[in-house]
């Protein structure tokens, strides 16, 4: 017989210490105007709005709130830009200044991890090992595009479209910038860009990158302000195509604005991705999964891993497991290096999470919530499970963007794949298992734009990304997302 | 919380569930502890629980009473310059080397721990691997540091490793029983969580990577695995098993990622050499250099730091 015996005598209580990321470095700008034809504009209403640090309420910067007739200077701007210059100019030429933008954004990753942290919410370990490196990375691959487009279309003649208006949202305001303008560059096309309101910072620091890079005046132009800004480069006559990224609703409103124009669309709205497990998947590796699936950037990720179908062999298990995992995160400070789940990005975005998480205990769906204290200023969401969930519930239908997962069971794989596609979302999908053949199954069955199998939420330039359905249309990344942005003959 | 006794039962190997393990998923855990950052007093602190958690070990052919003795004296005075200090958990030597180094650490809290069972390879018969353990014992030692037969385990025999460590543990009696399981020999992590599990429901108090011998030793993916076989054993039973990472593990910082590691997963309850050992020689040294380097501001020469 083996006896153990817990011990509590010794127990040492060992904590981390702040370790908190050095702001010291990084200078903004008490208040930043728009970046119009290679020059810092004030805006033509004299308007100026405020950026906030999420996490503690602070007031960060004021910036510009650019109108119908800043938008009008910025495309005017971008249209002599694409004539005179961009459009004209050697594609290997074009491949220098787009390398260029891309090491300086190197050089200064600190500063931009720093000011995506501050002005997000997001904590500095993904600002600094995700975010800022795959922005670099985007640069990079789409820099390398540039003279090599007729390869990439084969016996197509490859034309630029002309000027592009790009909006842009706040869950991943560098990387989405780069997302953007990489390929639109590439492809010889200048850009008129909307930072999201609540994060225009790291675009401007980035308009400040170009600017140093020696890119032609009106190549790039950034142009902060709100949904009016936005509205204002959707409806402008001379934008040859937009691309949007943001909520379903107003994907949909840009769709009807544009019905009748010349112009071209890509959309990439919003998700409820259906993160899968078997019971033979590598159990504790899928625990990490679905935590990366759904609290990564406090869920703030169009294809977070949100609707969660474990097979009800092993749910019990799994859920301890989830359960358990969730209580060792760290949710503070998003400046600590210690901190997992930072800050929400906003009031208003605290409010809808807020507003689901009642509408779940409504629909009667068992909440849980590890212990953690949460900062008292500030917008911070405890992570959040909600189990005994039907596909009928709202909780598992509607996009909560926000730290909050709805746990479903079931029995066989044509259940889950019926009921995987059962949303009038179609993003992403993630499939846990063993099993290669099933993997393969599925991701042919799955009506979703990306399907991640024993792994979730992994970018990659070359790899392309965009939905189904009312997830929108239009591929963004790789060789697909260059097609976004030419005209073929 | 009162000590409670619990009677382990007996499962058939045949019936542990050990779950798959995806070494690419299990790379990227790893990479989020290593990226903890450790500062200040957590960083002090925690230098010193690792120091009070090492098994200062010498398993060499040429081993002697000589050198034995210095080693002991090494782990009762880790660095006298600094009054502060936490002595190592024990000393773990070969079976002949028991007695003597019993002699040289007797009251001063400082365990003996003996490898046995035909240590390092483990080819030998039983009878000779309960003899080996039996001498140990007779000598003094309060641990045993057993290897498993991984020959056995290659070609599929669990029931036979089962039931030798469970021989071995009946040998042990109130000795405590580490079980080595030459992860360096497994080759995947599949294996090193399917032995885990057999040598935990066997009866170890405490689960072992390497002999020291072997490399790969003790990676931070396979202290992982360990650990996460330990913990479903206890959110199972409530029973708590030690975990002894071994070979490979020489600076403070790789020392600092298996706390931060345990920590994690297990909780703060593990951390104290009952639950958690380093099996290491040079480890000390330089836990003590940073520790120094913390109280003084600057780092000195390794000459500062004996070497028995």
């Amino acid at each position: 017989m083996a006896t153990k015996k817990k011990n509590t005598e010794h127990v040492s209580d060992w904590n981390y210490s702040p370790s908190l990321e050095s702001t010291s470095h990084l200078n903004l700008k008490k208040r930043y105007d728009l970046f119009i034809d290679g020059k810092w504009v004030k805006p033509s209403s004299g308007v100026y709005f405020k950026t906030i640090n999420p996490a503690n309420e602070e007031i960060l910067a004021e910036v510009a709130h650019g109108n119908q007739d800043d938008v009008d200077k910025a495309v005017k701007a971008a249209r002599k830009a694409y004539t005179d210059v961009w459009s004209i100019m050697p594609p290997a030429e074009r491949a220098k200044y787009i390398f260029r933008i891309a090491r300086l954004m190197q050089e200064r990753a600190r500063e931009l991890a720093v000011a995506e942290t501050l002005d997000a919410g997001k904590t500095i370990r993904e600002s600094r090992d995700i975010d800022v490196p795959l922005a670099c990375n985007y640069f990079f691959y789409y820099a390398g595009w540039a003279d090599k487009l007729e390869y990439a279309f084969p016996n197509r003649k490859v034309e630029s479209l002309g000027v592009a208006g790009q909006i842009i949202p706040w869950n991943f305001p560098l990387l989405m910038a780069a997302w953007k303008i990489a390929p639109a560059l590439a492809t010889g096309n200048t850009v008129v860009l909307k930072p999201a309101e609540t994060t225009p910072l790291t675009a401007l620091i980035l308009a400040e990158i170009i600017e140093e890079s020696g890119l032609p005046a009106g190549v790039v132009n950034i142009v902060t302000g709100h949904g009016d800004t936005g509205a204002a480069i959707v409806n402008h006559p001379d934008i040859d195509k937009i691309a949007f990224t943001g909520s379903t609703n107003v994907g949909k409103i840009i769709q009807k604005a544009l019905a009748g124009t010349s112009k071209k669309l890509t959309l990439e709205l919003g998700g409820k991705s259906a993160n899968i497990i078997f019971d033979d998947a590598p159990i504790d590796q899928a625990v990490e999964g679905i935590v990366n699936g759904i609290f990564f950037n406090q869920g703030h990720v169009c294809c977070a891993g949100s609707r969660l179908y474990v097979q009800e062999s092993v749910a019990d298990l799994v859920i301890q497991k989830l359960k358990s995992r969730m209580d060792s995160l760290y949710l503070g400070n998003p400046l600590d290096k210690n901190t997992d789940i930072g800050a929400i990005n906003s009031k208003e975005q605290l409010e809808t999470i807020h507003k689901y998480i009642k509408i779940g205990k409504q629909e009667g769906a068992e909440m849980y919530q590890p212990k953690c204290s949460i900062p008292t200023k500030g917008f911070y969401c405890a992570p959040t499970l909600f189990i005994n969930v039907a596909q009928s519930s709202v909780i598992a239908q509607e996009e909560i963007f926000g730290p909050v997962l709805t746990i479903q069971t079931f029995r066989t794989v044509d259940e889950v794949i019926q009921k995987a596609n059962n949303s009038p979302f179609g993003l992403a999908a993630g499939v846990w298992t063993d099993k290669g053949s099933r993997i393969f199954n599925l991701s042919s069955k799955l009506r979703a734009g990306v399907i991640w199998a024993n792994t979730y939420n992994k970018f990659d330039p070359t790899s392309p990304f965009g939905g189904y359905k009312e997830s929108g249309f239009g591929r963004e990344g790789g060789l697909h997302g260059l097609n976004s942005y030419v005209k073929l003959s | 919380m009162k000590n409670k006794l619990v009677k382990k039962e007996i499962i058939h190997p045949d019936n542990i569930y050990s779950p798959s393990i995806d070494k690419v998923g299990v790379e990227e855990r790893v990479a989020r502890f290593q990226s903890r950052s450790i500062k200040n007093e957590s960083k002090l602190q925690g230098l010193k629980i690792a120091l009070n958690m090492i098994d200062l070990t010498t398993l060499e052919g040429k081993d002697t009473p000589g050198k034995v003795k210095q080693m002991c004296y090494k782990a009762l005075h880790l660095h006298d310059v600094h009054p502060n200090l936490p002595s190592v958990a024990a000393v773990c030597v070969y079976p002949s080397m028991v007695r003597i180094a019993k002699n040289e650490v007797k009251g001063t809290g400082v365990k003996v721990a003996s490898v046995s069972t035909a240590f390092p390879s483990g080819q030998a018969p039983l009878d000779v691997k309960i003899r080996d353990t039996q001498f140990a014992l007779d000598e003094g030692a309060d641990e045993i540091d057993m290897v498993i037969s991984r020959g056995k385990f290659l070609s599929g025999e669990y029931n036979f490793v089962f039931d030798e460590i469970a021989k071995i543990k009946e040998t042990c009696g109130k000795a405590r029983l580490k079980v080595i399981l030459e992860t360096g020999e497994l080759a995947t992590l599949d294996n090193v969580r399917k032995a885990s599990d057999i040598a935990i429901y066997a009866g170890a108090d405490f689960i072992k990577t390497s002999t020291g011998k072997i490399q790969p030793a003790a990676t931070m993916q396979v202290t992982y695995t360990m650990l996460m076989a330990v913990k479903d054993y206890y959110d199972k039973t409530g029973i708590m098993i030690g975990m002894k990472p071994a070979g490979g593990i020489s600076t403070s910082k790789l020392a600092l990622h298996n706390l931060v590691m345990v920590k994690e997963i297990l909780g703060n309850a593990w951390l104290t050499n009952e639950w958690f050992r380093f099996g290491a020689s040079s480890l000390a040294n330089d836990i003590l250099m940073q520790i120094m380097k913390m109280e003084t501001g600057v780092y000195q020469s390794s000459d500062y730091f004996s070497i028995d």
